[in-house]
């Protein structure tokens, strides 16, 4: 029963976070907490033992925790960590920004989690007033509806294909050690687009990113996106619009997508905050390929791997060149 | 008005090309085109960048939103930068960036890239007539219908 298991991880994150504050291992907690609202989840800081019934652990556990942990802080933070926190964890190392000596990870061996978007298709403008996940179904009450989906068909797509559902590093590991892992991971779900005309793939797009409204959730909800001034916030020069015009919009969905390139590690972050619905992870997916297939590298897995726009190669591909003829 | 577009239309169009060439190779191999009095297509504009790796990748993104039809983008050979390493990086980035923009709906014509060494008047010459070629066969640029 997937319940149980669920059930128990959350009750061992709680004792091993009290234990640990308790043991003043750590000074801070980071975790998730029930949401405001159903099928939502948020982060919670706890720095009291006595708080530690706060955390929850469930399908709507979609955040990025990692986005959380500042550069310059000092503290002893202890940080729950499904797979691709902890693999933003691992690549913010990499990168300079964390210290790894002031991080506890407590890593959770992650099922997957909620593709949120894809229920309100299903439901509709209607308001959930109570959800519950039970038995490998959803079961939703609204105002004056009922409904019961299969869990299955609602996780999130990034999720069916991680292979990394427990930290790369971790301290303290709750849950299953060595969970399954899907087989090899080959892109087919960009078939689709990648196989449409220039013409046909601008059109579908400009139709997704038509729908942005420039409220920069996903740009808050990245683990990667660090940078204390914003490409898109910078006046002196002011280098793209801002308004909610498409042309504008797909500026800007490209560039943040160009400047997670080689640093994603899939989480689903910013799809899962986008208030329009609309599916970011499909361009950072193909920048995962990309990097995964010219430089053969994936963010988060290593210490010690470079990161691939912080270096190169004299024989990189470059099959793209223009030559004389 | 309908009598000035008729004309614009019976004229031949004629692609606008933003060059990004690099100080130490590609603006001299450029120049010697120049004193060689090799003859290339005039539609390329340029810009001399200290290094490729000078070149943001905001400089190619926002010239394609101004309007540029084609974009060319020229270093010194692997091995030959002044900098060491500035064009393996820049290559790095342009390979992301074209495939990105590729996936997106641009058309990887829009976008050249190439090593032209001080010495390659020659080549030049020939690299501009491909760009231009590459550029006319997907003609003009109306991907960001925005006008600033």
């Amino acid at each position: 029963m997937v319940i149980n298991i669920i059930d128990d991880i959350e009750k061992s994150i709680r004792e091993t976070a009290k234990k640990l504050l308790e043991e003043k291992k750590v000074d801070l907690i980071i975790g998730y907490t029930k949401g405001s609202i159903p099928l939502r989840s948020g982060p919670c800081f706890i720095t009291d033992a006595s708080q530690t019934g706060m955390l929850v652990w469930n399908q709507s556990c979609d955040l990025n925790l990692a986005k959380y942990l500042a550069k310059n802080d000092d503290r002893k933070i202890g940080i729950i960590s499904k797979g691709c926190v902890g693999r933003a964890i691992v690549h913010l190392i990499v990168e300079k920004q964390l210290n790894k000596e002031n991080i506890t990870i407590i890593g959770i061996s992650c099922e997957g989690v909620l593709n949120r978007a894809k229920i309100m298709v299903e439901i509709g403008d209607k308001e959930i007033i109570e959800a519950n996940i039970e038995d490998n179904k959803i079961i939703i009450k609204g105002k004056d509806f009922n409904k019961t989906l299969p869990l299955q068909d609602y996780i999130n797509q990034l999720c069916i294909t991680c292979h990394y559902k427990i930290p790369p590093i971790s301290d303290i590991i709750i849950g299953n050690k060595k969970p399954e892992k899907p087989p090899k991971d080959d892109f087919k779900d960009l078939n689709e687009i990648e196989s449409k005309s220039s013409n046909d793939k601008m059109e579908y797009f400009k139709k997704e990113l038509n729908r942005c409204i420039r409220c920069y959730a996903c740009r808050e909800a990245c683990p990667m996106c660090y940078c204390s001034l914003c490409f898109i916030d910078q006046n002196k020069p002011v280098w793209f619009g801002k308004t909610a015009d498409i042309s504008d919009n797909f500026i800007f969905h490209m560039i943040r997508a160009f400047h997670v390139a080689g640093r994603c590690v899939s989480c689903g972050a910013c799809s899962s905050v986008c208030p329009m619905g609309i599916d970011l992870n499909f361009i950072t997916r193909k920048l995962e390929k990309i990097v995964k297939e010219r430089f053969d590298f994936e963010s988060g897995i290593n210490l010690e791997a470079p990161p691939p726009m912080g270096t190169h190669k004299f024989d990189d591909k470059q099959e793209f060149m223009i030559e004389e003829d | 008005m309908t009598d000035k577009s008729k004309e614009k239309s019976t004229e031949e169009w004629k692609p606008k090309i933003i060059a990004f060439l690099c100080n130490w190779c590609s603006y001299a191999g450029a120049d010697l085109a120049g004193v060689s009095r090799i003859q290339y297509p005039p539609n390329i504009r340029v810009v001399r960048v200290p290094c490729t790796g000078r070149i943001n990748p905001f400089f190619i993104i926002k010239s394609l939103a101004y309007g540029w039809d084609g974009i060319l983008v020229s270093g010194c050979h692997p091995g030959d930068c002044h900098y060491i390493s500035g064009n393996y990086i820049a290559r790095r980035r342009f390979a992301i960036l074209r495939d990105l923009m590729t996936f997106l709906g641009i058309e990887p014509e829009r976008l050249n890239f190439t090593w032209v060494s001080a010495a390659e008047g020659e080549r030049f010459a020939k690299i501009v007539r491909k760009t231009v070629e590459n550029v006319k066969s997907v003609g003009p640029n109306k991907i960001f219908n925005k006008k600033w």
